[in-house]
């Protein structure tokens, strides 16, 4: 069953699972678990890459694909100023204009910097990049990153990493209910059921990494992951019936019609 | 810069009134059983004929919903006509420039003169209305009413014509709060020949004044339709589709829905479509599911016996006691009025009968002009 297309600045997509390349135990089998995901937007730490022997770069070997986007990220610097250095770099080393907003000064838990992550994402959109920023689930943000031109906005679902799934699924809900531009749930998903959930919601599109990267087996977890999501997404359009939350009161408000 | 207007071309009228008159029961039971936010499609079935049959579990729904966000409460404010002077041709109004009606235009002193007898019934919530005559009642008379009874009122809304960016800009830093702006019909060559003649025979420029107002800065805005001109159920779609782009858009403003029924008035137009009180409820009941947060009034246009019945089921602010022929509250001539009200019921009798319904009437929710 075909579920609708996603579109991002200009670029449609047909998987909704989007993809990480770290905590993998080798690239070629990182390469396989890419492919059994059928994802179409893989992110790639611009810190990772070899920008000046791409040639021999085995992670970018690997990534190679048709059907792969890839999605700079600018993992590791710690304000804006780095970041637009950071994306300037990865525009010209991997020939792509888009990128992946990562600011964390925080090294322990990896949370972004908010502000830091805005003045960023309004310098990259003025230079014209096709900008993906990492956020906390913070509507109020959201709504100043479309203001800064955003191409879309990737909260949270939990801490990166703890594969905790969707902690913050109140302002989520929120985000998802306000946004005029594509909400991808990003980070802390550990489960199928997770992105699953994520889709029903309503999100565009999750991001996973370390739950595919690190399961025992990581190709069988991606082929999980993508059919989670497309079974969300399918639920999510289908209009999902809901269990009834409020009863009948005795005393009619409408009798008096 | 996008606007409404560039979404509005995606919808075809025909096809959104096919859509909601084939919703079924399952459609409307489905949307009532969602514990999370509706949707446009969930809207479509709460105001369709199959909706009728789930009037009280929607008032029930739209009770709790309206409690739990605005409390037992109900926000009190009173219009303020300023002029009847119009250059515009509406077929269904009583201020319409084809209409034998006296014109007058208030003056300072007589402007005060209202606001001295609007303040001693309590009310601190001022809506200023006039016709569109730009000549004697553009920005700058607006702009000097505003001055004038800035120091007398907590809040200043308005419902004049369409405005310029920039001039409702100056307007809110005069001290202007809330703006009202009704489509009167979403529906293109209906509202053609509802408006042939007049500045407000331009569709598009209305249509674009919530982006104005949004751009401006201006906190509140009102929106709504004219119930009657057209299918209600389509037009009031449409109107929904609006107030979510409004408020995905301009996030920062707060927003509010009318309920205008088509009342006789000197021009004398029938009502294409009836809006049965059923019909009303359900309509109510409808936008409140969509949005928690959107401020539901109802006017005097309404009787007694139907606004006191309405309240607990999503409305939030009302009027009472209102006068709408200019200079009416202090010197009272029904000669110069735009409509009959229904409720003529005194202000105290209002308050008296909200306050049997186990509400509160609010007069005063504003720190001050412009604040909030």
């Amino acid at each position: 069953m075909k579920t609708n297309p996603l579109t991002i600045a200009d670029t449609t997509f047909h998987s909704r699972l989007f993809t990480g390349t770290g905590k993998f135990s080798a690239s070629p089998l990182m390469r396989e678990a890419l492919q059994a995901s059928g994802t179409e937007l893989v992110t790639v730490a611009l810190k990772r890459v070899d920008v000046h022997q791409q040639q021999g770069d085995d992670l970018l070997t690997h990534l190679q694909h048709p059907q792969w986007r890839l999605l700079p990220n600018t993992s590791g610097v710690r304000n804006a100023q780095e970041a637009v250095l950071a994306a300037e770099l990865a525009r010209e080393a991997l020939q792509t204009n888009w990128v992946k907003l990562e600011i964390h000064p925080d090294p322990k838990y990896l949370m972004p910097d908010p502000i830091e992550t805005l003045r960023a994402t309004e310098a990259l959109a003025k230079r014209g990049f096709v900008v993906l920023p990492y956020i906390h689930a913070d509507p109020v943000l959201c709504k100043r990153l479309e203001e800064a031109g955003t191409a879309a906005v990737m909260p949270l679902g939990a801490p990166i990493g703890s594969n905790k799934g969707l902690r913050t699924l109140d302002f989520l809900e929120i985000i998802i209910e306000q946004s005029r531009v594509p909400v991808i749930i990003d980070a802390g998903l550990g489960a199928p059921s997770h992105a699953a959930q994520a889709m029903e919601l309503g999100a565009d599109a999750v991001l996973v990494n370390t739950a595919i990267a690190v399961a025992g087996d990581p190709v069988a977890m991606a082929t999980a992951f993508a059919q989670a999501v497309q079974a969300g997404r399918t639920a999510y359009e289908a209009q999902l019936a809901q269990p009834t939350a409020h009863a009948v009161a005795s005393s009619p408000l409408t009798a008096f019609l | 810069m996008q606007s409404f207007k560039d979404l509005i071309a995606n919808y075809e009228w025909q096809a959104i009134q096919d859509d909601i008159y084939r919703k079924s029961a399952a459609d409307v039971v489905r949307a009532l059983a969602k514990p999370g936010r509706l949707d446009l499609e969930d809207f479509k079935a709460l105001v369709s004929p199959a909706a009728a049959a789930y009037l009280e579990p929607m008032a029930q729904r739209s009770h709790q919903q309206t409690q739990q966000r605005f409390g037992k409460t109900i926000q009190m404010y009173i219009p303020l006509y300023l002029s009847n002077e119009c250059q515009n041709i509406c077929t269904y109004c009583g201020f319409s420039l084809d209409v034998p009606i006296a014109r007058k235009t208030l003056s300072e002193e007589e402007i005060l003169a209202e606001m001295s007898v609007i303040k001693q019934m309590g009310y601190e919530h001022v809506l200023l209305v006039t016709g569109e005559a730009n000549k004697t009642v553009g920005v700058e008379y607006l702009q000097c009413a505003i001055r004038l009874l800035r120091p007398h009122f907590a809040h200043i809304a308005m419902e004049v014509q369409p405005l310029e960016q920039a001039e409702y800009a100056l307007l809110r830093r005069e001290g202007l709060h809330t703006v009202l702006v009704y489509q009167e019909t979403y529906h293109r060559e209906e509202y053609k020949t509802h408006h042939p003649k007049g500045k407000k025979s331009n569709f598009d420029y209305r249509l674009d004044t919530h982006d104005r107002l949004g751009r401006a800065g201006i906190q509140k805005m009102g929106l709504g339709v004219l119930l009657g001109l057209e299918d209600w159920r389509t037009d009031s779609f449409f109107c929904a589709a609006h107030l979510q782009y409004l408020e995905k858009t301009y996030w920062q403003s707060k927003y509010s829905i009318s309920f205008p029924r088509l009342r006789p008035c000197a021009g004398g137009l029938n009502p294409k479509v009836q809006l049965s009180d059923r019909e009303l409820v359900q309509l109510i009941c409808a936008y409140r599911l969509l949005s928690d947060t959107v401020e539901l009034s109802l006017s005097t246009r309404e009787s007694p016996h139907f606004r006191d019945h309405v309240l607990k089921l999503g409305i939030t602010s009302m009027s009472a006691d209102s006068k709408t022929d200019p200079g009416g509250y202090a010197n009272p001539n029904m000669a110069l009025e735009q409509f009959e009200i229904d409720d003529k019921r005194p202000t105290t009798e209002v308050v008296a009968s909200i306050r049997r319904q186990g509400y509160e009437p609010v007069f005063k929710n504003a720190v001050g002009i412009g604040d909030f």
